[in-house]
This record gives structure tokens, sequence and C-alpha cells, in this order.
């Protein structure tokens, strides 16, 4: 006999012996298909119950997180995050519990996803192998659906719940000489809007794009990224937006002398750079949920409601990531992170092919990759491009290029940035698979971007 | 040797019935193939800033996985639930799942032949298992350490953690396997961070201590000299507050196993995975430059390039006794004497190219949870020393005008292994055989096989040390696994040096 999540919450707040617990529930489904060379290899399905429990003793805490689905697991999990806390030394971070009642929707079963999810997708990605194959290209990739269901409750009363779904899909194509490579991706929330044949058939338009090979050294190029790209980039540039570091002295968001840069102008007056929990099509969890303290989050700040918050606004510094902790230490406000992000440029209207029109010669980046920081202190990121660097001319694209090794920091590019396009909901190909897919962002166009050298792979 | 017994309390769980279910049921519904995995995998992270514990974190993953073939297809479902009929379900979802992916499989899946291990257990080699010391003590030792990082007056800041995992695993087949194993890793490390006034510049030196498959006692028993390193690090960071910017150019390199471990993985270790060469990682991970067609001739690096794949070296990160295939762990040779010669393979791979290990799989399947389906994952791949070569002083002898590097930092290598560029955490400039004080700014960049290709010399077994990683990322939905690589102290020929504060344009 197993459990609901809330009667496994309810067991363990009346379980402990702490002064105070937190126990977070996630129910997890998740269906996947996976192909190479235009046919399914790995796929699956998942069904995960993760419990979190949080005790509280004096101004000590202790957390302990398994996966548990029965009365006996929970009180497993309570006995051992009661004994960390009463180990524990007082926490820095240490403050009174959210407050609060249960929410309309506690008392919902959890919401679940299977591999049916894709029962009009499957048929069509079998027709696009074969559509691949009688066009001599080779297909790879990958779609992944989840919904997790969280449900978080608390000695102070607290009993929030919230759902949420999570998908993308992407597809690399190669010619079938693989001296060519094109991607095509994106998030959903359902797979409704995912078409499995238009996928295809934009991979296709791609590697015809292809058909005239271009080599061009390193060096500075007019660039055009696309909303992929740019939040490739902005992702970065949010996880590395930590108050408590930036307040000591370690970050490009760091003023000389001490402090932080909040409220210095740090990019274009034109951007504005934020997450909001109701961003349409980018919902996500309207209150704090945090498993363990460190630099960006506090276990003593969950269940915070949080709304929006305007990381860069009109160019200025708005905001960086708060607990209650390192807001009272920085002297600002409260501002957790949220788990989207949006960029926007006032008076940007458009698409990517308005700013491949307006451009005499440049390149237009499809997505990149493997990108790490090389020095904190401006932000400056390494990584390659990927699956299509293509040639502009005369506002037109004429050929496809070799790839390259850039190094570059987003702060920078929000700085030097010629032309932007309307905002659209957008895909990290580096983060968004695992860590963050809920991003919204312009097509960018940067005069001078810095491709470092040539990259050989195709 | 280990002195540890499976733990008790993973033994009492009910995997054996439940595998049994599972089997069972899958047969009945016609499957060619089904495999039943069960693992219990406990963390806990440890993290201390200025001498406060920031967190303290505990967790464990528990839960059961089918993999069936089934019409020529894989599924593979996962649940948490331990009961019979939770063990019945998952195995009927992953006969599902290859319902729905074999309309689209136009290859079989086929396993290459193993031998059937019954019911064999198999213990990492460690002494103390860390998640059995008292949190507070570990938390003390992490406590001590910033403090006295912190007691030098170059250090503003000073950071340490501790990560530690203890793996248990039960495997079962149709065919009749049946493994039991266990091992532990840790990885303990600390940052210190100063500025300088002056310039306004701030930076940060590392511990290069290198994770390790051992246990608790690697922070008292000689491992690693902690001590050592914690007097150094706050004066070597005051060096390099204080070093001159690098002069972009060519330069004659000295790398440090410290650093080197990490341009192998990259380089080497994940190019020489036959999934990706095969095209099975092209959406994510990447393919390799490395591909199949080269095998016997590609020129990877100098003659004195020999790399191997192990999963067997005591205290390897990624070492253990059967994989996730129920296949038993081997060495093998991946460069010889500069020429690529073998690859990473798992069962269908084994079976894809009979005419690699004698069709047998070389036992590099695993999956970072029960949640996921075992995929091509690294052995301990590692650069051998040359058996009677040069102390890194007398590599450093060598060098006119060049640069030893120690501690990796910064990594990027492009999505066919072939374009890559490295930080680290010391540059020593070299001049005419000598060191002679730091530099900042500096970063290594150069293709695969052109770098390989300038490396004149390797050190002997006196500088051979196995460094690591703990979270390596691959596959879709994303693993994390952890390995090892070992090399000696290496001399590496005119490498592109740049200055990464010209690179951000300043």
């Amino acid at each position: 006999m197993t459990s609901t999540p809330q009667e496994l919450v309810e067991h363990a707040l009346a379980t402990s012996r702490a002064d105070h617990c937190i126990a977070i529930v996630r129910n997890e489904t998740s269906a996947n298909l996976r192909w190479a060379n235009n046919t399914l290899t790995t796929n699956g399905v998942m069904h995960a119950v993760s419990v979190t429990v949080i005790s509280f003793v004096g101004a000590g805490s202790g957390s302990m997180s398994g996966s548990a689905s029965s009365p006996e697991q929970v009180t497993a999990l309570v006995e051992s995050a009661d004994a960390a806390a009463r180990a524990a030394s007082p926490a820095e971070d240490a403050a009174d519990l959210v407050t609060g009642d249960a929410a309309a929707d506690w008392d919902d079963a959890p919401v679940t996803t299977d591999i049916h999810v894709y029962d009009a997708f499957a048929p069509a990605l079998g027709e696009a192998f074969g559509r691949a194959g009688d066009g001599h290209r080779v297909l790879y990739g990958f779609v992944n659906h989840e919904l997790t269901t969280t449900y978080l409750g608390s000695s102070t009363g607290l009993r929030l719940r919230h759902v949420q779904p999570t998908g993308h899909y992407a597809c690399t194509g190669k010619t079938a000489d693989l001296g060519q490579s094109a991607w095509v991706g994106g998030a959903t929330r359902d797979f409704a809007n995912v078409d499995a044949l238009a996928m295809e058939a934009e991979v296709a338009t791609r590697l015809g794009w292809g058909a005239h090979q271009v080599d061009l050294p390193a060096g500075r190029y007019d660039t055009i990224l696309p909303p992929t790209a740019v939040a490739d980039m902005m992702v970065d540039a949010y996880w590395s937006a930590g108050a408590r570091v930036a307040h000591e002295g370690q970050s490009v968001f760091s003023r000389r002398g001490g402090g932080t840069r909040i409220g210095e102008l740090l990019v274009r007056p034109e951007v504005t750079l934020f997450s909001d929990p109701a961003y349409p099509g980018l919902e996500c969890a309207p209150f704090n949920v945090a498993g363990s303290s460190d630099n960006t989050e506090s276990v003593f700040d969950n269940g915070l409601p949080l709304a929006r918050t305007e990381w860069v606004s009109g160019g200025n510094l708005g905001a960086l990531l708060q607990t209650r902790h390192s807001a009272a230490m920085t002297g600002q406000p409260v501002t957790p992170m949220v788990d989207n992000l949006v960029l926007e440029v006032d008076g940007a209207t458009g698409s990517i092919d308005d700013l491949v029109a307006g451009t005499q010669k440049g390149l237009l980046l499809t997505c990149l990759w493997y990108i790490r920081e090389v020095d904190p202190q401006t932000l400056l990121l390494t990584g390659l491009t990927r699956d299509g660097v293509y040639l502009v001319e005369n506002g037109e694209i004429t050929g496809a290029v070799n790839n390259f090794r850039f190094n570059e920091s987003p702060v920078d590019l929000l700085t030097r940035f010629s032309h932007a396009s309307a905002t659209v909901p957008s895909f990290s190909r580096e983060w968004g698979d695992d860590y963050f897919s809920r991003t919204a962002t312009p097509a960018l166009r940067v005069p001078d971007f810095n491709m470092s050298s040539v990259s050989q792979a195709r | 040797m280990s002195h540890q017994g499976i733990d008790p309390t993973f033994a009492a769980l009910p995997y054996r019935a439940l595998s049994e279910v599972a089997l069972g049921h899958a047969r009945d519904l016609g499957v060619t193939h089904a495999d039943f995995r069960f693992e219990r995998v406990r963390y806990q992270y440890l993290g201390v800033r200025d001498g406060n514990l920031q967190g303290a974190t505990d967790a464990e993953d528990l839960g059961f996985a089918v993999r069936v073939i089934h019409r020529g297809a894989w599924g593979f479902a996962s649940g948490v639930i331990l009961t019979a009929d939770e063990a019945r379900r998952v195995a009927e979802a992953a006969v599902a799942v290859a319902e729905v992916a074999s309309a689209m499989t136009t290859a079989p899946v086929e396993l290459a032949p193993e031998p059937v291990y019954d019911d064999v257990t198999w213990v990492s080699a460690y002494d103390v298992d860390p998640l059995e010391v008292p949190t507070a003590e570990k938390a003390g030792v992490l406590i001590d350490w910033t403090n006295t990082l912190t007691a030098h007056g170059a250090v503003e800041h000073a950071s340490a953690s501790l990560f530690q995992v203890h793996e248990n695993k039960f495997y079962a087949d149709l065919a009749g396997s049946r493994t039991t194993q266990q091992r532990v890793r840790l990885q303990p490390t600390f940052e210190a961070m100063g500025s300088d006034e002056a310039t306004g510049v701030f930076d940060s030196m590392s511990s290069v201590a290198p994770p390790v498959g051992r246990g608790w006692e690697y922070l008292s028993d000689g491992g690693w000299d902690w001590a050592a390193e914690l007097a150094e690090v706050p004066e070597l960071l005051a060096q390099k507050l204080a070093a001159p910017s690098v002069e972009a150019g060519s330069y004659d390199l000295v790398i440090h196993p410290s650093n080197l471990w990490l341009t192998i993985h990259e380089s080497i270790g994940h190019a020489t995975e036959l999934d990706r060469a095969l095209g099975y990682e092209a959406n994510y991970a990447g393919t390799s430059f490395a591909t199949y067609d080269k095998l016997g001739s590609l020129v990877y690096g100098s003659p004195v390039m020999n790399v191997t794949g192990d999963r067997t070296v005591e205290h390897g990160l990624s070492t253990i006794g059967y994989d996730d295939e129920g296949v038993e762990t081997q060495a093998w040779d991946i460069v010889k004497d500069g020429i690529l010669v073998g690859y990473q393979l798992d069962r269908s791979m084994g079976q894809m190219k009979p005419e690699l290990n004698g069709g047998r799989s070389n036992g590099c399947a695993y999956a970072d949870s029960s949640g996921h389906i075992p995929i091509q994952r690294m052995a301990n791949v590692s650069l051998q020393a040359a058996p009677d070569g040069p102390t890194t002083e007398e590599l450093i002898g060598e060098v006119d005008r060049g640069l030893y590097v120690v501690g990796d930092k910064s990594w990027s290598i492009d999505m066919q292994r072939f374009n890559f560029q490295f930080t680290g955490q010391r540059f020593y400039r070299i001049e005419d055989g000598r060191l002679a004080g730091q530099v900042r700014d500096a970063a290594y960049q150069a293709t695969t096989t052109e770098f390989w290709g300038s490396m004149e010399a390797v050190g002997g077994p006196q500088t051979w040390e196995l460094h690591g990683a703990f979270n390596c990322g691959k596959a879709q939905p994303g693993q994390t696994a952890a390995v090892s690589h070992g090399c000696p102290t290496a001399l590496f020929r005119g490498v592109r040096i740049l200055n990464t504060s010209d690179e951000a344009g300043n």
C-alpha cells in the first residue's frame, strides 16, 4: 500500500520532533524517445517520488532527501533530518519560517505523463525517418516530457502545491556524408504543438543552405545570435547573479571598492531582463522551494512568494539573486531565483528574418555549445558554435560556414548589440535539456562577435 | 582490498524478489532480453564558507528499472515503489515503450555474448564509509580548512566542500547473471579568494587534490598532503594576484597531472566512446573526429602516447566489478604508440563491431541511477608514464621559454572533440629550464591531434597521478558519472596560449 503525497507530507510533519519542520514531496513522471541514424535508440518512462525533510532545532537545520513512497520510509528521513538539526551548529541564514495556510488545490492528486503523450508525435516521427532517408539525410534527436507535482508543507501552516509541465524537442540532421549538420529545437508544455514532419522539413531546409560551403578564418564578425543562442548566454548570466558573491567582490556584478553594482547602468538602456512566474507559456512555481542552503538559496525561505523580478531594468542592474540572509547583508530587497527568464529590448520588433534581411555581410548562428566560464571578473565565457553557421550577404543566406570557438561575455553582448528582434519563446541548447528550459529572448545582432578560432567539427 | 562487505541495510531490501517478478513477467510478455537493476545511491554534500557551514544535504536515490529488447527495440521503465505489483507494472511499461519504439526501429538491437555470472559480489577498495562518519566531524574539518585559509592576509574569503557517494547495485538478467556491488567515492575541495586593491583584480586558488574512489581515510592516511596544500595556497594566491598578464603566443608547456587529466578526459576519453563515433550522441554530447574508419590508422599523437581504458584500477572513480549489462570489467589499449587502436564499448556495440575486443563488450555500460537507462560510459582512460621517464623538474629543464601548468579550471571542447580551450589554477613562466613566477590570464587552445602530436616526452612513474571528475555529463535524459584519469607530467612543444583579458576585449 502506498501513500498520497499529502499523506507523506502530513506524516513527516507529525513525526518530526524538531522545533519546526518542512516537508517537500515531488511526484515526477517522464517519458522520452531518443533516436539516431534514422532509428529509435534508447526510450523510456520513469516514475519517481522524492521526499525532502528539513528539520529546524533552534538556529540549526538538517536536510534529508530520498526516494520514498511509504510512511516508514518518510519516518526514516525525518529521524535523520531531526538528528542532523540537533547536531548542527547555528545556521548563518537562520530566520523565521514562512507562515500561511493551505492552498485551494492542496488536496488535488499529482498530474502525470506517460508514453502516450507521443501518440501523435511518434507515428509522424516514423514518417520523418522515411522522408529523411529518401532525401539522403540522417536524423538524430530526443523528445522528453515531464510532469512534476510539488507539495510543500510546513509546521507553520503552509500547504502549497504546484504542477510543472516541462518538455522539449530537438532534432539534429546531417547530410548522408556527415559533412553538414543542422538543428532545430524548442520547449513545449504538452507536445500538442510539436510536429515531427515540420521539424524534419526545417532540418532539410537548413541543410539545403549548406549546399554552398565557405571557409572563414577566426576573427570578429557581425553576427546574428538567434533566440536560442541568446538564451544560452543569458542563462549563464542569471546563474552568475548571486548577490552574496557579488557583494563580497567576486563577480562581474561586484562594484570595485565593495558592494554590488545594483543601481548602476550595466548594459544598453533598452534592455530589460526579468523573471515572472506568471509569464504566459513559461509559467513556473510562484513560491520558493529550497532543499538546501548555499549562496543563492536558503532552506529558511521555503514558501516565500515569488513575483516578477527585474534583474536588469532600463539597462540598470536592478536586482541579484537574494535570500533573506543575503538581502540583509547587502541591504537589498529579497529576490529569490525564479525558474524562468525573459530578455526584452524596448522597441525591438520583427523576427530573425528581419535581422538577416538588414545585414549586408555577417554570420547567422544556430546555437552554442560547451559554454564554460573563463573569467568571473568579466563573465568571459568560451564555447563553440554548433550545427549551422550561415553566411549572410546582402540580406540573404548564401551558404554555410565552418564552426568557431568564441570568447565573449553576456554582459558585454548586451552592451554592444546593434539590432534586436521581438522577444519569443526560446530554448537554450546548452542548458535547456537538464537545467533551465523556460526562456524567452530576442535574436541579437552583435557587430564584433569574437570568434577566437576555427573548429573543424561538422 | 576492501575491508567492507555489502551494507546489510541494502542486503535487506527486497531486490531479489522484485527481480524474479519483473523478469518473469517480461519473459511471459515475449521479450528476447530483459534485465533488472535495483540501485540505492546515497549522497551527502557539505558546503562551508568563511568558517560557517552553509549547507548539509543528505539524499538517497532508491528504486529499480527494467530494460527489455522486444520486437528488436529497447524499452525501459523505472519505479520507486518496492512491491511485486509495481515490479509487474514497470515490466509492462518497459514492454509498452518497446512496442511504441519497434515501429520506428530500423536496426534491430542485438547484444554481444557474455558469460553468466552466478550471484557474484564485488566491493570497492576503501576502509571507512564516509557516510558513517558523523557529519559534525566532517564539517569541522572543512571549517578548519577555511579558517586556516582566511587567517592569511591574502585571503578575503574561503570555501570548502565535501561530496560523498555510497552506491549499491543489484543486477539480474534473463540469462541468469546476478551481481551485487558496492562502492564509495568522495571529493573534498577548498578554494581561497582574494583581490588586489591597486588593480581591482580578484581571483581564486583551489585545491588540486583529486576526487577518489576511497573512503574517509583519504583525509588522513597520507593519500594527499592537505596540511601542506592549505599552507601554500594563500601565498600562491597572493603571487597570482600580483602576477603579470601573460603575453599571448606560442609556448612550450609542461603540464602537471592535476591539469592534464581533464584534457585527456575531453579529447581522448570522450572521443573514443564508440557510441559517439557511431552517431548515438550526435544530438547532444556530439560525435567524434575519431571515426571508426580510422581505427588502426589515425595518428592520434606522438609515438610516446600510450593510452589505456581501465575499469579495474584500484581507487578509480569508474572502477567496478561488473557493468550495468552484467559484463565483467576489463583493461585494454586505446592509443598505442600514438595510433588509435581501441574504443569503449557496450554489449550492443560489441555485437555491431565483432572485430573489436573479440566481439565482446569491454564493460562500459553504466547508468547513474535506477531512473536512467545504461549507456556507453567512460572507463578510467589514462595516459601511461614512460618506464624510465624523467621527473617533472627534468621536463621543465628541457624548456627555454614556456609555461608550467598546474590544476584545472575552465574547459571546453567542440562536439567532435577536436578544438579545445583550457585554463588552469596556476601558470608558471619557464625561462631557461627554471620556473620564473606565475602569470595570469592564460588559456591554452589547440586541436586534439595537433596537441597530442606535439607531446615530446612523458614523465616517469614517479610523476603519474590519478585525478578525475565526479560529474561528467552525457546522454538524454542527462546522466552524470564519475571517472578517473591517470597521467604523468608531460612536455608539449609550441602550444597556442591566449590572453583571456584580451579575449574579453579589455
